[in-house]
């Protein structure tokens, strides 16, 4: 396996809606064993870039190329299935199942067949398995029989994250995994990314800047729906356009 | 929640005992009262399966069970009655290929627009029967000889078709507690809850929905069958909107998410309709039962928000202050 393999990347986006340019020519590669974070103010368009690379938005214009494959054209599930991984920003459990089935029914993904019905979805080995291997990744081995709903804010962000390790993805694209954690959370958030970058390809989109400089191999910067830098960490601190159009305001 | 569980089973358990002993103390015409409303409860129950379990607002279910009912009298010989095993599944079968027509098409669009969709394609049914001589026009048409006549399976007779009417009230109930469970039933929840989490997942969700539109209308389709066989009779009514409507205020009274609350929507919706229609009751005032109707169900709804399954929770907290479960 090549450590630094090109997973995902994306050329040329560019997503318009009526006036506004939300995306402008956004090109970007992703890499096995790296976290690539993605930093931006408010409006950036860095979720809209996350739901361009999954398949979620067909973007105006640009190609989006996964393990190789030309995958513009792809449904997002069929992407997901293809190895691709998501989080949202905002969460996306389910609040009445409980943990565990929550990333179970995730896990079942990888195994579509709607002709079943006589089974007990809950019995199968296969996408109970990958769930309970996800929940202890992201350590939620202790709640994983509660129910979902009633979970603090940071368990939630890792059950999100948790279910998107469910379907076994090589690629996660994960939208504010840190948003509204405490210390001890972003902490053991942080742990598992670095865990998982040995063998997945990581796009980080966080505000948390401690967070972002102390965990990324690589950092673009975007303003206004343009990459104005792509770089490491370091050469990104010292960027000056950098430095007037994001870092500074901080 | 087991402790719910476990509560739920029982009513169910003991529901299904009290409708089998039923006929030991039911007279002739409340033996086929019971009947009708057991035919409701399956047409109930295929549409709690889209409504309450996928969250698919179908507003057309009525065209199913009028081609399931059609299909009865129009596939049965004219000279003699026909096998119970070809015109079932037959009916099941044609009610079926309707659905699997109607989901393809409607299950690309959403929201209000499915149930619109829905509710054309029904019209559509509708107004084939009604304008053209297939099924006798707005007249309807009668079966002649009732199927399973003269064997063992003599439908004709009330207490047996009551208990066949039972045993698929029994099985499809089963059925789609099975299939709820199973890889097809918890994709469907997933769809009801966040249809974009599952497609983020991986899940193609169109054929997901389709199997369950098509399942739907078979089992609609088998109520059609039992209806056209109790009533002897079908005529167009069976296929209007009203009846689509009707379905939906019982599974929404009765609670929707949950198997049995669309069988308690159908017994009580009906038991209600007789009340209000009753003229020993209600002399004169009979003839406006839609209001008496209407009106106690808006109420019903407006109080229980979660349906009459609710009831249960919503006492124990008033009694105790505690929550159920
Ligand atoms: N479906 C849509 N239709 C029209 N405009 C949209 C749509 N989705 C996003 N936008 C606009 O595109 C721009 C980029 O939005 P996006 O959500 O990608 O920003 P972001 O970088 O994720 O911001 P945040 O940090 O607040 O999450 C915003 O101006 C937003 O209002
Ligand atoms: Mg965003």
């Amino acid at each position: 396996m090549n450590q630094h393999e090109t997973l995902l990347s994306g050329q040329h986006i560019t997503q318009r809606w009526g006036g506004l340019t939300a995306l402008d020519d956004v090109s970007l590669e992703i890499e096995r064993g790296t976290v690539h974070a993605v930093i931006g103010t408010n409006g950036a368009g860095k979720s809209t870039l996350i739901n361009i690379l999954s398949g979620e938005l067909k973007p105006t214009e640009g190609q989006v190329t996964l393990l190789g494959n030309d995958v513009t054209r792809w449904s997002q599930p069929r992407r997901a299935r293809g190895g691709l991984g998501r989080s949202y920003q905002r969460n996306t459990i389910y609040p009445d199942f409980t943990v565990s089935e929550n990333c179970r029914l995730a896990a079942q993904a990888q195994i579509q067949r709607p002709w079943v019905w006589w089974n007990n979805a809950q019995q199968c080995q296969i996408s109970t398995t990958n769930a309970s291997n996800a929940i202890l990744q992201a350590g939620l081995d202790d709640v994983s029989n509660s129910i979902a709903g009633p979970l603090s804010h940071g368990q939630k962000r890792q059950l999100e994250v948790a279910m998107c390790l469910s379907t076994h993805p090589q690629v996660l694209l994960l939208d504010e995994p840190l948003a509204g954690m405490g210390a001890e959370e972003t902490e053991r958030m942080l742990a598992l990314l670095e865990q998982l970058k040995q063998d997945h390809a990581i796009l980080l989109v966080e505000h948390d800047m401690d967070a972002v400089f102390r965990i990324a191999d690589r950092i673009t910067v975007m303003v206004n729906g343009k990459v104005i830098a792509t770089d490491t960490p370091a050469n990104i601190r010292s960027n000056p356009d950098v430095q007037t159009a994001y870092l500074g305001e901080h | 929640m087991i402790y719910k569980e476990k509560g739920k089973t029982l009513f169910v358990g003991l529901f299904f005992l009290a409708l089998a002993l039923y006929p030991l103390v039911g007279g002739e015409y409340s033996i086929t009262l019971v009947n009708k409303i057991m035919i409701y409860a399956i047409l109930a129950l295929s549409l709690e399966l889209l409504v309450g379990s996928t969250g698919l607002v179908c507003f057309g279910q009525a065209a199913f069970f009028g081609i399931g009912a059609y299909a009865a009298i129009l596939l049965s010989p004219e000279d003699g009655p026909a096998s119970v095993w070809f015109l079932l599944p037959a009916c099941v079968v044609l009610a079926a290929t309707y659905a699997l027509f109607v989901g393809a098409l409607s299950l690309r669009t959403k929201g209000v627009y499915f149930i619109m969709v829905t509710l054309a394609f029904a019209q559509m049914a509708y107004y084939v029967v009604h304008d053209t001589s297939l099924g006798g026009g707005s007249d309807g048409i009668y079966m002649y000889f009732t199927p399973g006549e003269e064997t063992w399976l003599d439908l004709s007779n009330p207490v047996i078709l009551y208990f066949f009417t039972l045993l698929f009230l029994v099985w499809t109930f089963v059925f789609l507690a099975i299939l709820l469970r199973s890889h097809l039933g918890r994709a469907l929840a997933g769809i009801r809850i966040n249809e974009q989490r599952m497609l983020a997942s991986g899940f193609s969700t169109y054929p997901y929905k389709l199997a369950a539109f098509v399942t739907s209308g078979g089992i609609a389709g088998m109520a059609g069958f039992l209806f056209a066989v109790q009533d002897g009779f079908v005529n167009p009514e069976m296929l209007s909107w009203h009846l689509s409507g009707a379905l939906l205020v019982m599974i929404i009274l009765g609670g929707l998410g949950h198997l049995h609350g669309a069988m308690i929507g159908a017994f009580v919706f009906v038991f209600l309709q007789e009340f209000f229609k009753s003229a020993e009751i209600f002399g004169d005032f009979a003839e406006h039962w839609h209001l008496g109707l209407g009106l106690t169900i808006i109420i019903s709804v407006a109080l229980l928000p979660k349906g009459l399954v609710g009831l249960p929770e919503l006492v124990q907290k008033r009694l105790f202050g505690t929550q159920a479960g």
